[in-house]
């Protein structure tokens, strides 16, 4: 029955074919550690988005004079609304701190370098909505450091000449934050970005599986067809969109011994992502801020305007360069110069495994840094503070100068040319 | 590079602390050490609320019927204890009071407290609500060391009685209330307690919860763990 079910489909739809093709005979690379297991968890936490935000916008109203009140509506009168409101919350924090660490593993094993470059580049696009739909999304619960956060935020915009003022006007839909900026923030939140984000992952996925995956090594498990002798084969059977071109060794099926695997970082991730909802859900102030437990208020400005923890290394990067103008273009040139990391890499080895100390060195700097300006930027501007954050964004900043410079003619131990374990 | 890691600990160090000190407004806050799960307290806080708080601010989001559920009210029971302007159960807990004229005479209209105590902790609550001193030179006759030139009366001073500032800053024991010091503690407590209660009604459930789901996870890890070393046999 089902049997005849699946070819009468498969007749009609690709479907066997995608299922192989994709997971039960997709050639996984056998040595994935620890930093592989952000890719699928970034997509787990996406789909909780997607599902918590879908039943949060069943009870949510998108006005200035509603919003407020109804997301403590759904705290106190929806049905385990407080439980959906924080898996949205405590799941928007989550979902940067996997990217995050998704990104810093594509540095480390060099996943960005030929022929991954697009594959990265529609990654750093996913980064760039996701930024734009956790930005809109925070201002949706109207509370005072949403508002204030915002206003902070899109006036930067009024930095650029010319053009500044008019653009403002136009993000926001009036003068100052209002409900109209609410409004259009809640469809851009809840329609426009999220499938964008959707259709960008369906691609970083398809390109990821037209080049197959890096490795910590960065050794490749696709050798030329007829290069490899069948008992030095992989002994698992691939889809033949693989086998017809390359003679893969060292890889095995992802599904069931990567979906397995990642079962097991879903439950572990899960552990700490619950342990946080349920027991801190405000995640020490960081992923809900004090200020938003206080309505909207123009009138009333927070003490200290800190945009969440998230957005902490960009807003650092911005404010301790002294020029409202060069501090934006800094800013956006920080999440530029990402997107640029295959061209600015001009070396040959990929995994800092085998790549020189320098690269290292200048890995773990750029990672510290990065962290440095991640907590200063939630924290007041004191003169100290504006100057580990200048060094700071010179490491930052640095990272990609120096890596353009040393990798042309840098000094790598040799790459294996198998999977050495 | 040490010297240079230790350089930047001792700035971010420096920093923390410091922001740390200047969200309480510089002042150090008495722990408020209130329990959740004693509903007497809570009943108590609640009752202090409505004598005492109602007349100015609301609990806008938060509803009767809620509130003795969740603290063990009967319904009778509360209607005739704890509604006294004749409002239907499932009615938010507000007031009458017009916020334009509020603001006239105040400075600043009475905020609504549903969330004051996830606003502000409710240690800064238990520390605000004893910190009231004299001071002839605000319109009532009070300020308080937690909240500078706050617009609002002691609205408690027939219990806790009349403080002032000494020499070095301090607020001095109160005298003239018709509690003791340790009783009017107890009532600030209290009320704190039910202030934290209604900032967040789901807070016991979500904890109860909360071990449930990670007892589950817990065991849900071990199974995965090996349910993927059996498959992970075949790979070498």
């Amino acid at each position: 029955m089902l049997t005849n079910f699946m070819a009468w489909m498969d007749k009609r739809l690709p479907l066997t074919d995608a299922w192989n093709k994709h997971l039960a005979q997709y050639p996984a690379p056998k040595n994935f550690n620890f930093w592989y297991f952000f890719g699928s968890l970034a997509m787990l936490v996406l789909v909780n988005q997607i599902l918590t935000g879908v039943w949060l916008t069943m009870s949510y109203e998108p006005s200035g004079d509603g919003a407020f009140a109804s997301v403590e509506y759904i705290m106190r009168d929806v049905d385990y609304g407080w439980l959906l409101r924080y898996m949205h919350s405590t799941g928007a924090s989550a979902f940067f701190i996997v990217v995050y660490l998704h990104m810093m593993r594509g540095l480390m094993y060099g996943s960005y370098q030929k022929p991954r470059e697009l594959l990265w580049i529609f990654g750093m696009l996913i980064f760039l909505v996701l930024m734009a739909e956790a930005f809109m999304g925070y201002l949706l619960p109207w509370g005072n450091m949403s508002y204030w956060g915002a206003q902070v935020i899109i006036s930067l915009f009024g930095a650029i000449p010319v053009i500044g003022d008019d653009l403002t006007l136009w993000i926001r839909g009036d003068y100052v934050i209002s409900g109209a900026t609410l409004n259009r923030f809640f469809a851009l939140h809840v329609i426009a970005m999220p499938l964008v984000l959707v259709i960008l992952v369906f691609l970083h996925i398809l390109a990821l599986h037209e080049v197959g995956s890096n490795n910590p090594e960065g050794t490749d498990v696709k050798k030329p067809k007829g290069s490899v002798p069948l008992e030095e084969q992989s002994k698992f059977a691939f889809h033949k969109q693989y086998t017809d071109k390359y003679d893969i060794v060292d890889a095995i099926p992802f599904h069931p011994y990567y979906s397995v695997k990642d079962i097991m970082g879903v439950a572990g991730f899960l552990i700490l992502f619950c342990w946080v909802m349920f027991f801190a859900p405000e995640g020490g102030g960081y992923f809900m801020e004090a200020p938003n437990f206080e309505p909207a208020n123009g009138l009333k400005t927070p003490e200290h305007i800190a945009p969440v923890w998230y957005f902490g290394p960009f807003y650092t990067i911005l404010r301790v360069i002294p020029d409202k103008l060069l501090g934006a273009i800094g800013m956006f040139s920080a999440i530029i110069v990402l997107f640029l990391v295959p061209w600015f890499d001009r070396g040959v080895v990929k995994s800092v495994k085998f790549r020189s100390k320098l690269h290292l060195f200048n890995l773990i700097q750029f990672s510290v840094c990065f962290i440095v300006l991640g907590v200063l930027g939630t924290l007041p501007a004191t003169p100290t503070a504006n100057l580990i954050g200048t060094i700071a964004t010179f490491g930052y900043f640095g990272f990609f100068v120096a890596l353009w410079f040393y990798s042309k003619n840098e000094k790598c131990k040799p790459v294996p040319e198998r999977v050495s374990h | 590079m040490k010297n240079l890691i230790k350089a930047l600990a001792f700035g971010l160090a420096t920093i923390v602390s410091v922001s740390a000190l200047a969200a309480s407004g510089g002042v150090k806050l008495d722990h408020a050490n209130n329990d959740l799960t004693d509903k007497e307290s809570l009943k108590n806080g609640f009752k202090t609320y409505i004598n005492y708080c109602l007349g100015c601010h609301q609990l806008q989001y938060q509803r009767y019927n809620r509130t003795f559920k969740d603290l063990g009210i009967e319904e009778a029971d509360g209607v005739a204890n704890y509604m006294y302007t004749g409002e239907k159960t499932g009615d938010h807990i507000t007031n009458t009071m017009p916020s334009k004229e509020a603001a006239a005479w105040f400075g600043t209209a009475p905020p609504d407290l549903t969330l004051e105590a996830r606003l502000r902790s409710p240690d800064w609550i238990y520390t605000y609500l004893r910190s009231f001193y004299m001071d002839s030179n605000r319109p009532f006759g009070v300020n308080n060391t937690v909240f500078k030139d706050v617009g609002m009366p002691h609205v408690l001073q027939d219990l806790q009685g009349v403080s002032s500032l000494d020499e070095h800053g301090k607020v001095t024991p109160a005298m003239g209330g018709s509690l003791t010091a340790e009783e009017y503690d107890v009532v600030v407590r209290d009320l704190t307690n039910f202030l934290e209660y209604v900032g967040e009604p789901s807070k016991l459930e979500r904890e109860s919860m909360g071990y449930n789901v990670l007892i589950f996870l817990f065991i849900f890890f071990i199974i995965s763990y090996f349910l993927k070393k059996e498959y992970w046999k075949d790979v070498h």
